[in-house]
């Protein structure tokens, strides 16, 4: 909502500054987005007095003029034609800055004679584009500020521009007298008066109005207007122009200005349609069958949807009901007959019918926000003695059909409440003028709101309009009372912790923590087990992300690939984030997921690059999961989604619960990112990993044995395709107490494995310790065990003791 | 030989062995079981008993002071064997230490902990709700029935719907204020939370994206009042820009789901491009408040007759920007590498209150 400082002091009484009301407005809730003050760049500059002017000695074109400022006679050399004794100038003085020539004037010397200053023309302070002389004013004294005479004689020059940000709640805002309200409110100076004149109309209106009954009970329960004819139209008087164009608006005729003044000056949004072009005598406000093509003022045709509002004549759709008129009845220069129309319009209708149509006009900005309804009759008094005024005329008796509707309500207004709820104390007084102000009528302790103020809609808009009036900034905190004595207890969910504990596990293993978008393309999405109708955005920003993720390894893949095309080959990249099942509300699970890519370090002296493989993945899941609590004993299965490597990759479950994946990312879905290097990653389901069992701090007893532990190393010869911790298991199940631990210590694979121990075999070494409970193992006692512990082996991975 | 000569003479033996094998050398002459001292220990068994406990001692002597003169020189030898070793073990210090990686924490989740710690101490819990909301949670229980213009200016993002489901569309959650209700009808009153986590909005631009974080915070009593609000975001302000004097602005707005509403502004500097809170004439915006609206209580199951309280939301990525100095919201959601490790923090650099916020 734009308006200027004059247009404000149309409605409010008031000595403050233009500071003042800035700041009062920002602290009412109207907040002040910008401020265009033409002023500033002409303050500096006075007027002066030419005493004589002079040919200049060395220049036919140049004079000498004294000049008297407010600083005494002064010597200006001058080449305007029309420099000449006893004119009144504007003054720029040497160290001024003069913004239509963008130069900061010095003391200089034209043609060997000096030169204190500069006389302007109104090109050179940007007035107009007048440059054929210096300015020559019909008035005023020398010393007197520039700016303060324009105020006086030419307002429109100096009147600042005011921006504001008005939340949805206040419509009445939309029109300067409701700023002047407020401010008036505050105490900023007097709402002026607003008298409806009276109109005596001449002659029934030739053209009768007719809601249509569907739309009476919602839609438009009150429609009026009245003719004007004889008015001459043509562009409407400068200081409105000035206005309108200060505000952003393009003047188009006196017709058309006024009702955009009426928009914005008094939130009455009005139509003009050319009697003439009406076929039929009457215009009949109906819902849109649908199809009805319908020209619209901003020179586009739209196609009407069944049910939309329409005003319509015999020869078809002549107004797009509430938000824009059509091209057809609309008012030209050569209009001499003109329909005003004012009416009301039910807001929801007009917001769904404005957002389906995709447009935004003034008008259907005002109706859907709420205008004041029983301001339909008195608004089309005064836009009709406007265009008398303006453009002649004489008006009908009014038209119309309905009745404003009735929006009488009141609510209790309990002064202690509003203390209790703000927290300061305003006098009852105080809170009952502040609402009288604001246009609520009290009855004892009843307040009924006005009608331009739909959004009061109970007893705690009460107390906001009294709290916002009375400036929430003298607001004084208050502590916030501890809710429990003592030590607060922990305030984190159990998996608010893990989710924190799994971050920083994941930080320290030497991960970057990445946070990105929840939505990703489609493809991406598919890839990954994802992309259904049921995650799919109806409405997406871009088609980069049109779904929500099923898995946060496809945006991590897409920042690896973007630091590698910058230069970063080798990455650790993780996020801790949600991922999506499906489209329900819940239908999301917390991963973390970490993702390696290229070597595992940097090049260095000591060979410490490698690739990474899988079983840097591996390592780091389990890191996590041991940093969350999990148990030590899983089950590693190959059951893993189709986004793996088959067979570089495993899941690390409790029987059917699955609380990782790790492994290499499948090649296939490598090439579709664009990733260079081997890429290895792991992904833990953080709701998935079970609380411990045990809720006490206290640790079980450590039990040591003084006992010396034995170690004792076996290589077995075995299948290929053998599991390493299929022979671990099965050495671990060979003596339930003597057995401490089993080790994996080596593996030889590959072409030299086999030619030294068959096709299709490799060895597997364990170390398995032995920690002796009662007494001291004999070497008969280990000799068992071992046994024990090869025959076991071998049966389970169908191998041999490697000799 | 006597015992003077013997000792002069292997002392000297020992004085003049140069290097380990000559010294050995030395010892089996004196003290190896066919050396001279072991030959003359061999004497004593005929001697007589007066005799031998004389000799006996004086061997024993000269035998104990033999050993250790060898034995200094051993160490000696050894010394300087060690030495010598050490003239060639030269390794040039200067090569870089073996690499070790260096995570880092993205500074969403590290203001996000700090906010927690902050608001834990003030009494309030961590709450938390879906991003795919329905309608009714992120718009009508917040008091924005379905025409409200609010609800245009939203920019909502709006879920897939079936073609045989007639519920309305769920949403991306455009504001944290959706878990006010469900905290709320879990918990009841009185209730204190805050809600950090991710909203979504259609909006892409220099200084917006389409998904940022929010924190939302609910304290519901018998008698809270907007005073407290204050002094609660003052606090948390205080703590969270660790600096001594800040100044808020509370300025009258409007937002459905409270009454009063009040936007808050932070008084801030800007020179040179550096931010300074609590100093300068500028003021930014930094939150959005108010007392929770009666029927916002009421959606979610709280008496308005007998609850009141405050609640506020404020932009985490934003507060972030402020606090860090980061100048570019888009770049949060990047993974740019360079970018992670400029503005990350260290695994272990845990934000808590004892220890200060950030180091």
């Amino acid at each position: 909502m734009k308006f200027t400082l004059s247009w404000l002091k149309d409605h409010l009484d008031t000595q403050a500054s233009l500071d003042d009301i800035l700041y009062a407005l920002t602290d009412l809730g109207l907040e002040v987005e910008e401020v265009v003050n033409p002023a500033a760049r002409l303050a500096p500059f006075t007027l002066a007095k030419v005493l004589y002017a002079e040919q200049h000695p060395d220049a036919d074109r140049l004079r000498v003029c004294r000049v008297m400022t407010d600083e005494g006679e002064r010597q200006i050399v001058c080449g305007a034609p029309n420099a000449r004794a006893g004119i009144t100038v504007v003054l720029c003085k040497p160290g001024d800055y003069v913004p239509g020539i963008d130069v900061t004037l010095g003391v200089g010397k034209i043609r060997g004679v000096e030169s204190h200053g500069m006389m302007a023309s109104e090109r050179e302070l940007e007035l107009s584009d007048e440059h054929n002389g210096i300015i020559e004013l019909p008035s005023g004294e020398v010393g007197q500020k520039f700016t303060d005479w324009l105020a006086q004689n030419r307002p429109g020059t100096v009147d600042p521009m005011i921006h504001v940000k008005i939340t949805p709640n206040r419509p009445d805002a939309l029109g300067v007298r409701g700023i002047a309200r407020d401010l008036a409110a505050r105490g900023l100076g007097q709402l002026k008066p607003l008298p409806v004149p009276v109109i005596n109309g001449g002659f029934d209106c030739p053209v009768r109005v007719q809601i249509d009954p569907a739309l009476k009970a919602k839609g438009c329960p009150h429609f009026a207007g009245r003719m004007i004819r004889g008015v001459t139209n043509g562009p409407s008087p400068d200081w409105l122009q000035q206005r309108l164009k200060a505000i952003g608006l393009r003047p188009i005729s006196a017709l058309v200005d006024i009702t955009n003044y009426f928009t914005f000056g008094l939130n009455r949004p009005l139509h003009v349609f050319d009697a003439a072009k009406v076929k039929g005598g009457v215009l009949r406000i109906h819902p849109a069958r649908g199809g009805e093509e319908f020209l619209a003022l901003d020179g586009k045709t739209y196609t009407l949807r069944d049910g939309m509002m329409a005003i319509s004549d015999d020869a078809g759709v002549e107004s797009l009901a509430g938000i824009m008129g059509g091209e057809h009845s609309g008012c030209t220069d050569s209009t001499t007959d003109v329909f005003l129309e004012s009416a009301f319009w039910d807001p929801i209708t007009i917001a769904a019918t404005g957002r389906a149509l995709k447009i935004n006009s003034d008008a259907r900005y005002r109706f859907e926000r709420g205008v004041d309804p029983a301001f339909t009759l008195p608004g089309l008094d005064l836009a009709t003695q406007m265009i008398l005024d303006l453009c002649g005329g004489t008006p009908s008796h009014i038209a119309q059909d309905g009745a404003p509707i009735d929006t009488t309500r009141a609510y209790r207004l309990n002064p202690a409440r509003v203390i209790s709820l703000v927290g300061m104390d305003i006098p009852e007084a105080e809170q009952r003028a502040t609402l009288t102000a604001l246009g609520f009528s009290l009855d004892g302790d009843m307040a009924t709101p006005p009608t331009w103020r739909p959004d009061v809609l109970g007893e705690a808009d009460l107390v906001e309009e009294v709290a916002r009036v009375a400036s929430l900034t003298k607001l004084v905190g208050k502590p916030l009372a501890r809710t429990t004595a003592g030590v607060p207890k922990p305030i984190l969910t159990p998996l608010q912790a893990r989710e924190k504990t799994a971050r920083r596990t994941i930080a320290a293993l030497g991960y970057n923590e990445c946070v990105t978008y929840s939505f990703i393309d489609e493809a991406a999405a598919r890839a990954f087990g994802g992309g259904q109708d049921a995650v799919r955005v109806e409405n997406p920003i871009s088609s980069e992300m049109t779904h929500l993720r099923p898995d946060l390894l496809p945006g991590l893949l897409r920042a690896a690939a973007r630091n590698q095309a910058r230069g970063f080959m080798d990455l650790a990249l993780a996020e801790i984030g949600p991922a999506f099942t499906g489209g329900e509300p819940g239908d999301q699970h917390l991963q973390a997921t970490g993702l390696l890519v290229g070597a595992s370090a940097p090049r260095d002296p000591f060979g410490s690059r490698r690739p990474v493989d899988v079983f840097d993945a591996k390592a780091d899941a389990e890191a996590v999961l041991a940093a969350l609590g999990a148990p030590a004993r899983v089950q590693i299965t190959r059951k893993v989604a189709e986004w793996w490597h088959p067979g570089r990759s495993g899941v690390i479950g409790l029987g059917p619960n699955v609380m990782a994946t790790f492994g290499e990312v499948h090649p296939r879905i490598l090439r579709a990112f664009d990733i260079k290097g081997p890429a290895v990653a792991f992904t833990v389901l953080v709701g998935n990993v079970p609380s411990p069992k045990v809720k006490t701090p206290t640790r079980p007893a450590l039990t040591i044995s003084d006992l010396q532990a034995v170690d004792r190393d076996f290589a077995f010869v075995v299948d290929k395709g053998v599991e390493v911790l299929t022979a671990v298991n099965a050495a671990l199940g060979a003596d339930k107490t003597l057995i401490e631990s089993v080790r994996v210590f080596d593996q030889f694979t590959g072409e030299k494995a086999e030619a030294q121990m068959g096709a299709g075999k490799k060895s597997i070494a364990l170390t398995v310790r032995l920690q002796p409970v009662a007494a001291t193992l004999t070497e008969a006692e280990i000799e068992a065990v071992s046994a024990k512990i090869i025959d076991k082996v071998k049966k389970a991975t169908g191998g041999t003791l490697r000799g | 030989m006597d015992l003077t000569e013997l000792r002069g003479k292997f002392i000297e033996a020992v004085a003049r062995a140069a290097d380990e094998s000559a010294l050995e050398e030395v010892r089996l002459a004196a003290l190896g079981k066919k050396g001279e001292i072991s030959a003359m220990m061999a004497t004593l068994g005929k001697m007589d008993p007066d005799q031998r406990k004389a000799a006996g001692a004086a061997l024993n002597v000269l035998k104990d002071e033999i050993d250790a003169a060898l034995r200094a020189k051993k160490a000696g030898l050894a010394d300087a064997a060690l030495n010598e070793r050490l003239k060639s073990e030269w390794l040039d210090v200067t090569l870089p230490g073996r690499p070790r990686p260096q995570g880092t924490i993205h500074p969403v989740s590290q203001v996000m902990e700090e906010l927690t710690a902050i608001f834990a101490d003030m009494g309030f819990s961590v709450a938390e709700g879906p991003q795919v909301e329905s309608d009714w949670y992120n718009f009508d229980a917040l008091n924005i029935p379905p025409e409200h213009p609010a609800r245009q200016e939203h920019d909502t993002f709006f879920m897939h719907r079936a073609a045989d489901d007639a519920r309305p569309p769920h949403v991306l959650r455009t504001h944290t204020s959706p878990v006010q209700i469900r905290a709320m009808t879990a918990q009841g009153a009185p209730i204190r939370v805050i809600a950090p986590g991710r909203v979504y909005r259609m909006d892409m631009d220099q200084t917006h994206t389409p998904m940022f974080h929010q924190v939302e915070g609910l304290a519901i009593d018998r008698d809270i009042s907007m005073a407290n609000l204050k002094w609660c975001l003052e606090e948390f302000c205080r703590a969270f820009f660790e600096v001594d004097r800040v100044e808020l602005r509370f300025r009258a707005s409007h937002f459905p789901f409270t009454e009063p509403s009040a936007e808050v502004d932070i008084r801030y500097s800007n020179v040179g491009g550096q931010l300074r809170i609590g100093e300068g004439d500028k003021w930014m915006e930094i939150l959005g408040s108010g007392m929770v609206h009666p029927k916002v209580l009421a959606a979610a199951g709280v008496d308005p007759n007998e609850w009141q309280g405050f609640a506020f939301g404020m932009g985490i990525d934003r507060i972030a920007m402020l606090k860090y100095g980061i100048p570019d919201l888009r770049a949060f959601f990047e993974g740019d590498l360079r970018w992670l490790r400029h503005y990350g923090f260290a695994a272990l650099d845990m934000p808590d209150l004892p220890g200060g916020l950030s180091r």
